[in-house]
């Protein structure tokens, strides 16, 4: 037993955090950042967290992760980091040539004051920012939220630093697609596409993270969200927002500050989720739906009508970011699956009610947390008392997965012992049969794997 | 070293990467990039602060600490006092296999899981200590642990939190939990090597010499700087038993506390990773008497050796022939296999940039299979590791490592005994066992290769140009990149998921490995066909009507 010490019986903890659901904010503004094109993130604080945050995506992404760091010492922490950032500015422009660089703060910068509004306007100043150069930031103290929030503050800072409303309209929606992979970024553009919508889509991490091998390290790939792309967002009919946590901050900034109207969506993962998507977008974008998207949606449909019995019933816990649980339950509910434990280590009290309404009907007993203390530690213990079919989350699930012996499938951040994840999209109708293949796959293998020898079967 | 090992003079390349930075940096940098000599005595800037906007290979000091020395023991809960990025990202990373024996009483194991204090703002502005100490109480509640051990991350430093003062006052609550801190805040000193510093002397202090019991066998050391990365560890294990040596403890592979609380009681330390751990053997000499030696385990022929300087020390006969018939026992499956592997190796060359030790132990088995290591250096290294101990007296103490406590260490009235006589380790030591030393990586490389402390990543990009290297061995943050230049990486702290490599099997399981990855079709596939037309030659025909 991997997890020998975790007790059946759930005893109250106030302080101790056992396997978090959650990490880091800055993890969640290096990600965002890299989706912008010739984006250079830096770290503002000691080098260990940006070293930690680079490792955790890469082992994600299997890809390059650059960034820079200010590399505090004791001295810096004491004296305010202003001096390290400008030389870290000077010298990365210098050295590493990037077309803009996006700094975010870490928990040492936040606890010291440094204000990088202040030491970003010192460095324009000073001619450490090259002429056509652009330096954006934002705030990121881990004491709050989790990488999610770091996510979203990026995001917002992508659009603070970039805009430029010119009060012009322009013909086309914005759509900031949430913390989901290139592969779910590269489908959301699929989708628009499709439907004859023109859009904008920050950040956009499709062909950044997901590199191709040529033989030629890139410093800047080709892909990301083109800064000029950015800076007209401001002018847009509308945006949406995919999912709460992570993308509805920028869109509020665009609303108040550009009055581009929003709304905020789920990311579009599994059918009633999908279904939404692809109408806002269309009713936002002025489109006709195309019957194209009958058959892609139908195609999802025939999979589920066709496979139901091995799912239907079956229970379910499953664990990760808000906004990638909230669309997931509620496609595991039309699949009439049963989410037995839902756990976020992401705060916001809206996501234990939102999950509770979603499984009102059909799992009326699921056990949801958020916040601190919302760990895998607890999920675990839940699961000890509620035994599941099946588990979803991250890689840390395999853990649980093995004590338990419970069939996993992986979803969400980070992944770092499987592929596909960069490459196969969850999101929209075809996302959405891939998920139900790895689910299928996963039962009914082990329906195989259990099954008595005179009861094999060799059609299921 | 001989002439035939002498290299390309990489002065040219030095100068084309020195003349991109700004001039101050190219200077600093200058003195961390040095073309060996290995007859001179060339001193090499290391151990200073990374350059801010530098893109580094290095981590922090709370890495150091927590994830390196402490990680690998089993059965204490290590706490992470801080925000909760910090344990996440040392959560089960760092591949330390360790087995615990389910059925045996004590067989604890906390390796899987991560604890943290996850403060939020409120802690951070009025204080985190009445939360870590609710934390520890709840940990030993739920687990009953022999220890916790509390890990400062930094915010918890500027704060002020007292993690020592918690600790005591825990320690002395819970009474049978041994509970004890670690000041690393990542921003502490300029590396992980900091942090190793400082879980030495916490070890030290609050653990080592805790249990008398005298062992029951007639050889016994410890192994320090051995981390039982892809199970190194267990094959080292494997040969001492065969040998009849006892290892009393493993700093810290597959470790646990009560094996730190009876180290003092060896013989004999082997120090493997002289970086991270050279503290402990000093401070075990001085305190217990134990004599230290340097030893390699990477490389078959390296074992042996380190096996027969063993021998030497025990100047036991019994022993030797012990040894020897091991040795005997284990080489020839060793030579064939790096017979066939050599096939593809001999003559590759190599590049190294890894942690403190490694950059230098993986040029030995790089060596068994024909290969040369052109370009090295280490992410965290200090002059010492580079040039030998012989310059320690010399080393100028700077500001960022006047803050990492030195603890006074004073011989142990009553458990004090020297395990050699003076006169024994200076015959040892004119037989060539050098005693308490380490020679250092320069030495050992060839004339004109070129060493880079603490390498930026514009510099690797350089170097893989100038050298176009077989193989790059480096870490995860550096694996892609290389490898989207079209040269594969090993990764020489996972092992990228393979090893061990240590001793004789582990030898064996390299060579495979690199021999393998020499002879990886697909590097040759990366071009797609078409764009390589126009230098092909092609025959265009055509049919006559
Ligand atoms: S929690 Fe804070 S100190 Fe820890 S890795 Fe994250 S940003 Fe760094
Ligand atoms: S060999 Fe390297 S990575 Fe390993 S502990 Fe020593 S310094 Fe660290």
């Amino acid at each position: 037993m991997l997890l020998r010490h975790t007790p059946k019986e759930v005893s109250e903890r106030k302080a101790l955090t056992v396997n978090p659901a959650k990490t880091c904010q800055p993890v969640g503004a290096m990600y965002a950042a890299l989706g912008v094109h010739g984006c250079l993130p830096h770290s503002h604080g000691s080098q260990g967290c940006c070293s930690y945050h680079r490792s955790a995506l890469t082992r994600h992404y299997k890809d390059p992760i650059m960034a820079g760091t200010s590399s505090f010492t004791e001295g810096s922490s004491v004296f305010g980091g202003q001096s390290n950032l400008l030389q870290a500015l000077a010298n990365m422009f210098t050295i590493y040539n990037p077309d803009l660089v996006a700094i975010h703060s870490t928990c040492l910068s936040e606890t010291i004051g440094d204000d990088l509004a202040q030491i970003v306007k010192k460095a324009t100043d000073d001619g450490k920012v090259p002429e056509g150069k652009k330096v954006i930031y934002c705030n990121t103290p881990s004491y709050v939220g989790s990488h999610v929030t770091g996510f979203s503050n990026m995001v917002t800072g992508i659009v603070k630093g970039l805009v430029e409303h010119t009060g012009e309209a322009k013909d086309q929606v914005n759509i900031i697609p949430g913390w989901v992979e290139p592969s779910d970024m590269k489908e959301m553009k699929g989708i628009a596409a499709r439907l004859g919508a023109n859009i904008v889509m920050f950040p956009d991490t499709d062909g950044v993270v997901d590199t191709p091998q040529t033989g030629e390290f890139k410093m800047y790939p080709d892909g990301g969200a083109k800064v000029e792309d950015i800076a007209t967002s401001g002018d847009s009919i509308k945006t949406l927002a995919c999912g709460k946590w992570a993308s509805e901050g920028a869109a509020k900034w665009l609303d108040s500050n550009c009055k581009v109207p929003f709304e905020t969506l789920d990311i579009p993962i599994g059918l009633g989720a999908t279904d939404r998507f692809v109408e806002a977008l269309a009713n936002a974008a002025k489109v006709t739906i195309p019957d194209s998207f009958i058959s892609e949606r139908g195609r999802l449909v025939d999979v589920i009508t066709d496979m139901s019995q091995y799912l239907h019933g079956k229970k379910v816990a499953l664990f990760g970011d808000p906004d990638q649980l909230i669309p997931m339950t509620e496609f595991l509910l039309d699949l009439d699956m049963i989410p037995t434990a839902v756990v976020s280590g992401t705060p916001g009290k809206a996501f234990t009610q939102k999950i509770k309404e979603l499984c009102a009907e059909k799992a009326p007993n699921v056990n949801v947390a958020n916040g601190e203390r919302a760990d895998m530690f607890l999920l675990h213990q839940w699961i000890k008392n509620e035994p599941v079919d099946l588990l979803i989350g991250n890689t840390y699930g395999k853990y649980i997965a093995r004590d338990e012996d419970i069939p996993f499938i992986r979803h969400g951040f980070p992944i770092v012992d499987r592929i596909g994840h960069s490459y196969f999209p969850t999101v929209g109708y075809n996302g959405g049969i891939r998920l139900l293949e790895k689910m299928l796959g996963a039962v009914m293998d082990r329906q195989d794997r259990d099954a008595e020898e005179c009861k094999f079967e060799l059609v299921m | 070293m001989s002439n035939e090992n002498k290299l390309p003079d990489p002065s040219a390349i030095k100068e084309e990467i020195l003349a991109k930075y700004p001039p101050k940096i190219a200077r600093k940098r200058a003195k961390s990039m040095v073309i060996n000599d290995p007859e001179l005595d060339q001193q090499i800037q290391s151990n200073v602060r990374t350059i801010p906007g530098i893109i580094t290979q290095r981590g922090c000091t709370y890495a150091g600490c927590k994830g390196v020395v402490l990680g690998p023991t089993r059965d204490i809960v290590n706490l992470v006092h801080g925000p909760i990025g910090c344990s996440f990202y040392a959560w089960l990373t760092r591949r330390n296999q360790t087995d615990p024996d389910e059925q045996v009483e004590g067989g604890d194991n906390y390796m899987n899981y991560a604890f943290s204090t996850d403060m939020q703002d409120d802690n951070i502005v009025f204080g985190g200590e009445k939360k870590l100490a609710q934390a520890i109480q709840e940990a030993y509640d739920i687990f009953k642990p022999k220890a916790i051990g509390v890990f400062s991350t930094c915010p918890v430093g500027l704060i002020g939190d007292d993690v020592h003062a918690v600790s005591r006052e825990m320690k002395e609550k819970l009474g049978d939990c041994n509970v004890f801190g670690f000041s690393c805040e990542g921003y502490k000193g300029v590396s992980q090597s900091a942090g190793h510093h400082i879980a030495n002397n916490q070890l030290f202090r609050h653990v080592i010499g805790l249990d008398d019991t005298e062992p029951k066998h007639k050889y016994n050391v410890n192994l320090l700087g051995e981390y039982n990365i892809g199970g190194d560890g267990f094959e080292i294990d494997r040969i001492f038993k065969k040998c009849g040596i006892n290892i009393i403890c493993t700093f810290s592979g597959n470790s646990t506390m009560d094996k730190f609380a009876n180290s003092h009681m060896a013989d004999l330390n082997l120090v493997m990773c002289h970086r991270s751990i050279n503290y402990m053997a000093e401070m075990q000499e001085t305190k217990f008497g134990i004599p230290w030696f340097k030893v390699n385990f990477i490389g078959a022929e390296s074992t042996a050796k380190a096996m027969r300087k063993i021998g030497e020390y025990f100047e036991d006969d019994e022993l030797k022939a012990r040894i020897e018939e091991v040795i005997a026992e284990e080489m020839p499956s060793v030579k064939e296999a790096v017979a066939k592997a050599k096939l593809k190796s001999d003559g590759k060359v190599a590049m190294l940039f890894v942690g403190g030790s490694r950059a230098h132990h993986y040029q030995e088995l790089f060596g068994e299979l024909g290969m040369q290591t052109v370009s090295a250096g280490y992410e965290f290294g200090h002059r010492d590791d580079y040039e030998g101990r012989k310059v320690l007296p010399t080393i100028k103490v700077d500001a960022d490592s006047r803050n990492i406590e030195e603890i006074k260490v004073e011989k142990d009235e009553t458990r004090y005994s020297p395990r050699a006589s003076e006169e024994k380790l200076e015959a040892l030591k004119e037989k060539g066992l050098e005693i308490s030393d380490y020679r250092g990586m320069a030495p050992d490389m060839a004339d004109q290769s070129l060493i880079v402390d603490d390498i930026t990543h514009w510099e690797t990009e350089k170097l893989i140009d100038f050298y176009k290297p077989d193989i790059f061995c480096a870490g995860i943050k550096e694996k892609y990149v290389v490898q989207k230049s079209g040269i594969p990486l090993k990764q020489l702290h996972s092992y990228d998921y393979g090893g061990p490599y240590a001793g004789f099997e582990g030898a064996k399981n390299f060579y495979a490995d690199i021999e393998k990855i020499l002879s990886t079709s697909i590097w040759k596939k990366i071009k797609a066909p078409w764009l390589n037309k126009e230098t092909d030659p092609c025959i265009c025909a055509e049919y006559v009507a």
